[in-house]
């Protein structure tokens, strides 16, 4: 089935089964393989994107339910060469250990800080109780979106 | 897992999704978020031939309130409840369960009328829409018509829909501010599927006595029902540490859990004792905000 939708600013056009996931999509069509699959049901949280602005379940969305949709994926987060504010206080707290969670954790609290900047610390670890990550224990991912926070309510002052 | 194979159909109007339906001869689902569709089919639990997507048909995401009546439209999701203004004034236990429900990605997607036509017994919303006697409205071949909610779930992830049946929103009672409600809910994390949870309301006679007493018990009988030994304790009594004791003692004896490994029937229980025991002293020092 044809379906067409935009990532990361491009436009792009594929051809998939209808029991192709948006997961599977975009890691074996569009090798945008920053997208992780895991439990491939919906509860580890690893192949969450942002789609109309909305966090979601990649392996829980059809690609073509996908048509006409912009998404996000952490491809699409960085410019050149610099990492977000999010991104970089990941890697200044340590909020990661593998990395498997990380593009799931990125998106999620990517999509959670930008639609609600004064998230409160339990608001973010509710939210991100629904990404599992087996190295980091949490606190280290915590900190890091509560170092980012300030950096979405200054965005959305502007 | 990956999914089986299956069709894929988008119709645009109602009467196109039903007319898909009644030709597949009950091969067909109906997909709405696909939050419990898809992990059943994940896990080859379902293999539909095909699937009938509602996400273009126009009219199904709506909610209304007005001074007495809710009602959410089947494409309604978690988020929209969680996000609704008026939904904590009119009906404040719908918001307050509507927050265990899943984690904040699958809030995004999961709907009420997926969540109904599922009937996960562990699952929160259908235990709120027997709670509060709501009026499941659905579509078929032979037009539109309602079915109370305790008449929809026939038993674990069974409905009495037909195969070219399609829930399209659900109404409720809208409630008068002195309503006293709680909803308990214990799960291993917050947004898991609950071990168990109770949702109860109820009035309060000028005599200070409970009237009108609903309590309802999720994941720890084969359908949301209500208690009606538990109601029975309640009603026309005053709430005090010995209505308390009497109307959990006997939830604990009426409801008929399953056993899995997050709990075996003893435990289910005692939690359901516990949960209602604490859902009824939430009420004890009612005010009204």
């Amino acid at each position: 089935m044809k379906t067409t939708f935009v990532v990361n600013g491009k436009l792009v056009s594929v051809d998939v089964a209808p029991r192709m996931t948006l997961a599977d999509c975009l890691r074996y069509e569009l090798g945008l393989t920053g997208t992780h699959v895991a439990c491939e049901h919906g509860v580890c949280g690893a192949c969450t994107i942002i789609v109309d602005g909305e966090a979601i379940r990649a392996c829980l969305t059809l690609a073509v339910q996908a048509e006409g949709t912009k998404i996000t994926t952490v491809e699409g987060l960085a410019g050149e060469g610099e990492l977000t504010p999010l991104q970089a206080a990941f890697k200044r707290h340590h909020g990661l250990q593998c990395g498997f969670c990380t593009s799931g954790m990125l998106m999620t609290l990517h999509a959670l800080l930008s639609e609600a900047p004064d998230s409160s610390e339990e608001r973010i670890r509710d939210v991100i109780s629904g990404n599992i990550c087996r190295c980091t224990g949490y606190i280290p991912i915590i900190e890091a979106a509560i170092e980012a926070r300030d950096a979405y309510r200054a965005l959305a002052r502007d | 897992m990956k999914l089986p194979p299956f069709d894929y159909a988008v119709p645009t109007t109602l009467q196109d999704a039903i007319g898909l339906l009644s030709a597949s001869a009950g091969e067909a689902r109906v997909l709405a978020g696909g939050q419990s569709l898809l992990p059943v089919m994940a896990f080859r639990l379902a293999s539909p031939a095909k699937l009938v997507d509602l996400r273009l048909i126009p009219g199904l995401r709506d909610i209304e309130v007005d001074d007495s009546v809710v009602r959410l439209g089947a494409m309604a999701r978690w988020r929209d409840i969680a996000d609704h203004s008026e939904l904590a004034e009119a009906l404040p236990l719908l918001p307050a369960a509507v927050s265990h429900v899943a984690h904040y990605q699958i809030q995004n997607r999961g709907t009420i009328g997926g969540s109904l036509a599922h009937a996960d017994p562990a699952a929160e919303f259908p235990g709120i829409a027997v709670a509060c006697d709501a009026i499941v409205e659905i579509i078929g071949p032979g037009g539109l018509r309602e079915v109370a909610a305790a008449d929809l779930f026939v038993g674990p992830m069974e409905t009495s829909l037909a195969a070219d049946d399609i829930i399209v929103g659900i109404r409720f009672a809208r409630w008068r501010s002195e309503k006293r409600w709680a909803f308990q809910e214990f799960s291993r994390r917050r947004g898991d599927f609950a071990i168990a949870a109770i949702a109860l309301h109820y009035d309060v006679s000028t005599e200070g006595k409970i009237v009108d007493a609903h309590v309802v018990a999720i994941g720890a009988t084969d359908k949301p029902r209500r208690l009606a030994r538990s109601e029975a304790a309640l009603e026309g009594s005053v709430l005090d540490d010995d209505t308390i004791k009497r109307a959990s003692n006997a939830a604990s004896v009426e409801v008929d859990p399953p056993r899995d490994l997050h709990g075996s029937v003893d435990y289910r229980r005692s939690l359901v004792q516990t949960l209602l025991e604490r859902a009824l002293r939430q009420t004890l020092n009612w005010s009204a905000e």
